[in-house]
């Protein structure tokens, strides 16, 4: 017996892959790598980029130089809105190594950027012109760039440029401008509001009632690596000459998580072709959502053609806080009508969210009520509050994470008024099918990871009546959450397969912010093609590269896995015509044939077998190369598709200072396949501790009377320090989803989510004080 | 950041001399500790000296004093000292004050004489687009109606509320340390409590301190009852941030009376905040639950506050009485200390 034959044999392991089919239909078959078994998947295989990282082998973008590269330096408005009057540069145009001042009166001239979700080709966060005009739309916008030799320089200068403003009337008040508040076209594309039945009069009608309201807070972006770029117009040939601008590239050393989506959008604002722009991004410190498109970078651009130099700008932390968005405030109604045994009659979550005129991203909490629980009858709606400030993004879930906050806080209030657990209160609302849109789940196991989290955190000894368990001045109680965060696999993925004798390469534009990604992608090619993970290189982060791939919505692993899956298919049927007669494969067709110890083999007989090397040698082939586009995402319109969980937290409250220590999390997770259990669980660990500094501390200190943030530094702003930080406990149930690429659920997001409720439950269950405003701080509970 | 000259001093008569020959009429000379602060304030342009002067290499010792006391080179940084099994067995409140304080790595760099003269953290003195006081007297305040969580209840003026920030000064002001100062016109002493102003109309004054005088040392005097000190500082997160409130305290009793007692408070005051007029309503009273309420209600009486900080009263008053209570319940199962 062969050493193949003794594997197949051997248990039911699965070893050789066959291509992955029709995943996303109805009748469709899953990947095979979604198989239970599959060798290498799952494994807690060690960041392939770790090394370099942790020892400063790894470049980031502000760590690039081009010979002969100036510093760029900003000045940020201080008004809100209205106009620029003056603005004197003669004393920095003088100043030591200053070598030009751009500002609306010099800038060149830009076309409007296409903004996310309004433009296809949108990666910018507002359409506002940039440094075109006089105007001023936001307290923090760059009025003033400053180039000079060094950066000290350019910021010394920044500091001795006078701007003179006519302010005019701003909306910088929340509480004033929702009393203006509209409906806006569509929240993510989606309707704005969304009715099934007669939710109010069912709530009228209802045994049992809880409608509160829930505020969160605006929070900022705070990846590690604040933003930064290195640039320059580069004629083909490498010089950099001012007379031959016109067949430049513009090359660029970003901090991105949409290098392809970018491209896009310079060229647009550049009005040259997108294959003039070059934008690579190999490693990023965090991204969050805050990676895409904002002033900074076309600022750069611009001013490295003004000058005809190449540009470095690395914004400070405060530069990050007045150019990049964060995530918006909320106001939230929540409302649930129930019968006596807990069933819900009516679920309302409504509410206001500030944005802005220029961009359309309604911060869109209703999202995670649209498929959690039944209810008879249901209103879901989202109202804007138009107001003069930085455009708000996505940041980590936008919507899940604070819209559960919400609606995850007034179930465990219904449940206290029923008397019940409110674990149990969750199971009896459990959805036959998605609540919204009647269509099927293609993959819920929620009570299952609810239950199998429960029995680790020990729920069943969790204090039933507020206040009744304490050590010392310590008041202990316990409180859960549901998390859950859509699947999605967005189009434009494309992938490019290249095999040589040696072992294979897979190129995508997708991007690599510390999640996992290069290391999980390099796992799976390895399975794919049946090789071993050293011989596989996976390549990212370029804008050349194929297909385009945003690092957002947890959309990456499935994306580059469709575009895997379709690559490898036609990487295979191009193998199969370079088989001779000779050949012991000759006459397969891609359907009979798995990919297995580097080579092709009959899925029947494993005597029918030869290397890829082989292959290649007899065709006289050094490598073969293939680049297709991933399949439609057609799974998206035949199933409703989420992640879920449960999110446990204990927490103790003094009962004297009234301090809030979390002292234990647990987050238990249904994310489909599990890929690398040592990078999921940091993605699903880093969430949760994202989450714990939603619910105590994190806060943009937005001032309402002039729209200017005040606390833009990571000393006032907090987030969650190490000792703020319990150890934290992940599981998950592995069940792979037969509808998606390997099984598989993006899990960069879900961890945020519920982590805000059930820190403030744990809270009530504590010491008997609900909390309804973010951040649960100590002087809400004096 | 504006350009700077930059000297080192090796001894504290050079510091001096160099502040002089460079400030002329206008002091526009600093000196230089560990910077965890001053840069920052320069990199905002809140602070913009033509020169700085490097104090760093000034001295570090902790010296025995005659008296039975420690004097502290003011150039001994923040770790050295907390770090210094003298002052962790007879002053243990210093050394819990600072480990309290920012990081590892700023104790590391920042220096005590250079932590006394830290200045307030408010936002808005820390931004040039909004109206502070303590920047432009006049100007106006912008705490007022804005952010002031932070912000004191005690001390505070109409034109100024913002907090002093350390928590080394607090424990400093209950052991009655006293400030040894070298200026042009020779050596000085003052106590610690007299160091910092209360802001009153002119809330950009903060110090007694005259032009180009130099913190060289602080003295802790012979102080039995420190040893058996505590500090709580409570805060918005575990580490890393600026107290709320915080509490020095120790008391000495006489079987059931309060002999004597030290209290300060930190993250209410504008200036480190002795807590006198608890103190007095404390000494030679029963050691009794009501005489601290009676004692603390004293102190707090004072307030001032505003929507946002007006929780720091009943936050502060706990946290006083709890610490008290300790202190007794220490006394007592420890015996005179």
């Amino acid at each position: 017996m062969s050493a193949l034959d003794k594997r197949r044999s051997g248990d039911n392991q699965p070893s050789g892959v066959a291509l992955a089919g029709d995943y996303w239909r109805p009748d469709g078959r899953p990947d095979p790598l979604s198989e239970k078994g599959r060798i290498g998947i799952g494994a807690p295989l060690s960041r392939v980029d770790g090394v370099e990282k942790v020892t400063g082998g790894a470049r980031f973008a502000g760590e690039f130089t081009f010979e002969g590269m100036v510093y760029a330096a900003l000045v940020y408005s201080t008004i809100a809105n209205g106009r620029i009057l003056t603005i004197d540069r003669q004393e920095a145009e003088s100043m030591n190594g200053v070598v030009r001042v751009m500002t609306h009166e010099n800038a060149p001239r830009l076309n409007l950027p296409p903004v996310f979700l309004m433009s296809p080709n949108g990666a910018a966060g507002d359409d506002h012109p940039i440094m075109q005009n006089d105007r001023v739309h936001w307290n923090g916008q760059p009025v003033a760039l400053v180039l000079a030799e060094t950066q000290e320089q350019a910021d010394a200068a920044a500091e001795r440029i006078h701007v003179d403003y006519q302010a005019e009337p701003a909306m910088t008040d929340f509480e004033l401008a929702k009393t203006q508040a509209r409906q806006p076209d569509n929240v993510l594309g989606g309707p704005a509001e969304i009715t099934i039945g007669d939710a109010d009069k069912a709530f009228e009608m209802a045994a049992h009632r809880v409608d509160a309201i829930y505020r969160t807070p605006r929070h900022n972006h705070n990846a590690i690596e604040p933003h930064a770029l290195t640039l320059a117009w580069v004629k083909e040939d490498g010089s950099e000459k001012e007379s031959e601008r016109d067949g430049e590239t513009l090359r660029i050393h970003d901090a991105s998580q949409c290098v392809d989506l970018a491209v896009a959008s310079l060229a647009e604002v550049f009005g040259i072709d997108a294959a003039r722009i070059h934008i690579t991004s190999p490693f990023v410190g965090g991204g969050f959502g805050g990676k895409t498109l904002w002033q900074h970078q076309i600022l750069a651009a611009a001013a490295a053609k003004l000058v005809g130099r190449p540009v470095r700008l690395a914004l400070s932390r405060k530069g990050v806080y007045r150019v990049v968005g964060g995530r918006t405030c909320t106001e939230q109604r929540v409302a649930l009508g129930a019968d006596a045994d807990g069933r819900l009659k009516a679920l309302i979550h409504s509410g206001v969210v500030a944005m802005t005129r220029h961009n359309n991203l309604p911060e869109p909490f209703f999202q995670a009520t649209k498929c959690l629980y039944a209810a008879d009858h249901i209103r879901l709606s989202i109202d804007v509050a138009d107001m003069h400030m930085l455009a708000n993004t996505f940041m980590r879930a936008p919507g899940e994470s604070v819209g559960t906050f919400a609606l995850e806080s007034a179930l465990d209030e219904l449940a206290e008024q029923l008397g019940m657990d409110p674990l149990e209160l969750r199971a009896r609302n459990e959805p036959e099918q998605d609540p919204t849109n009647g269509l099927a789940f293609s993959s819920r196991h929620l009570l299952e990871a609810a239950r199998a989290g429960a029995e680790r955190f020990g729920w069943a000894k969790r204090p039933i009546q507020p206040g009744s368990q304490r050590e010392d001045e310590w008041q202990i109680g316990m409180g859960c959450a549901t998390a859950t965060y859509p699947y999605m696999r967005m189009p434009g993925a494309a992938a490019r397969i290249t095999l040589t004798g040696e072992g294979a390469t897979v190129d995508i534009a997708a991007h690599e912010m510390g999640m996992g990604t290069a290391t999980v992608q390099t796992q799976i090619a390895a399975a794919r093609l049946g090789l071993p993970v050293e011989r596989i290189q996976f390549r990212y982060g370029d804008s050349k590269l194929a297909g385009r791939v945003l690092a957002g919505g947890s959309q990456q692993t499935a994306a580059i896995g469709g575009a895997v899956i379709a690559a490898h298919r036609a990487l295979v049927i191009e193998l199969l015509a370079l088989l001779g007669e000779n050949s012991p494969l000759a006459g397969l067709t891609p359907d009979d044939v798995e990919c297995r110890d580097g080579g092709l083999c009959s899925s029947v007989d494993a005597s029918r077998f030869e290397t890829y090397e082989q292959i290649l040698a007899r065709a006289g082939r050094r490598e073969l190369s293939v680049e297709t586009d991933a399949a439609d995402s057609a799974e998206l319109a035949n199933w409703s598709m989420h992640s879920f969980g449960t999110i446990f937290c204990e927490v103790g409250v003094s009962d004297v200072t009234a301090e809030i220590r979390v002292r234990r999390l647990l987050g238990s997770f249904d994310c489909g396949r599990i890929l690398n259990a040592k990078t999921a669980a940091s993605q699903f660990r880093g969430g949760m501790i994202m989450g714990l500094g939603l619910a105590l501390m994190e806060e943009t200190l937005f001032d309402p009377r002039s729209g200017r943030v005040m606390n833009p530094s990571l000393a006032d702003y907090h987030v969650p320090v190490q000792m703020d930080v319990p150890e934290i406990d992940v599981m998950w149930t592995d069940i792979p989803d037969p509808h998606t690429p390997m099984g598989a659920h993006g899990i960069g997001e879900i961890g945020i989510t519920g982590v805000g409720a059930a820190v403030a439950n744990a809270v009530y269950n504590a010491c008997g004080k609900r909390v309804r405003e973010l951040p649960v701080t100590l002087d809400k509970l004096l | 950041m504006k350009a700077f000259d930059y000297h080192q001093a090796v001894d504290s008569e050079q510091a001096v001399a160099q502040a002089v020959r460079v400030s002329g009429a206008e002091d526009m000379a600093k000196y230089l500790g560990g910077g965890t602060n001053l840069v920052d304030l320069m990199r905002e342009t809140v602070e913009r000296p033509d020169a700085l002067i490097d104090v760093t290499a000034l001295s570090h010792a902790i010296d025995e004093t005659p008296e039975g006391g420690l004097l502290i080179g003011a150039a001994t940084t923040n770790a050295e000292l907390a770090g210094d099994i003298r002052v962790r067995t007879r002053y243990p409140m210093l050394s819990r004050a600072i480990l309290t304080g920012a990081s590892a790595q700023i104790r590391n760099m920042a220096t005590v004489g250079g932590n006394l003269l830290q200045r307030t953290r408010c936002a808005y003195f820390y931004d040039m687009a909004t109206h502070c006081n303590k920047r432009e007297p006049g100007a106006g305040c912008d705490a007022h109606e804005g952010f002031h969580r932070y912000h004191a209840i005690l001390g505070t003026s109409s034109s100024c509320m913002a907090t002093h920030p350390s928590d080394m000064a607090v424990a400093l002001a209950a052991l009655e340390a006293r400030i040894h100062l070298r200026g042009p016109d020779g050596d000085r002493q003052l106590p610690l409590t007299e160091l910092h102003r209360e802001p009153g109309e002119r809330p950009d004054i903060e110090t007694e301190l005259r032009p180009q005088e130099l913190i060289v040392a602080i003295e802790l005097p012979r102080l039995p009852m420190a040893a058996r000190s505590g500090y709580r500082k409570v805060r918005d997160r575990a580490s890393y941030a600026f107290a709320l409130v915080s509490v020095a305290s120790m008391v000495a009793l006489d079987g059931g009376t309060i002999q004597d007692v030290r209290l300060a408070l930190g993250g209410v005051g504008t200036k480190p905040w002795r807590a006198y007029r608890a103190e007095e309503a404390l000494r030679g009273q029963p050691a009794t639950e009501a005489t601290l309420v009676t004692a603390v209600d004293a102190e707090l009486a004072a307030a001032k506050t505003l929507p946002d900080n007006a929780f720091k009263v009943e936050l502060a008053r706990r946290t006083m009485i709890a610490e008290l209570s300790r202190r007794i319940a220490d006394a007592r199962s420890g015996g005179d200390a």
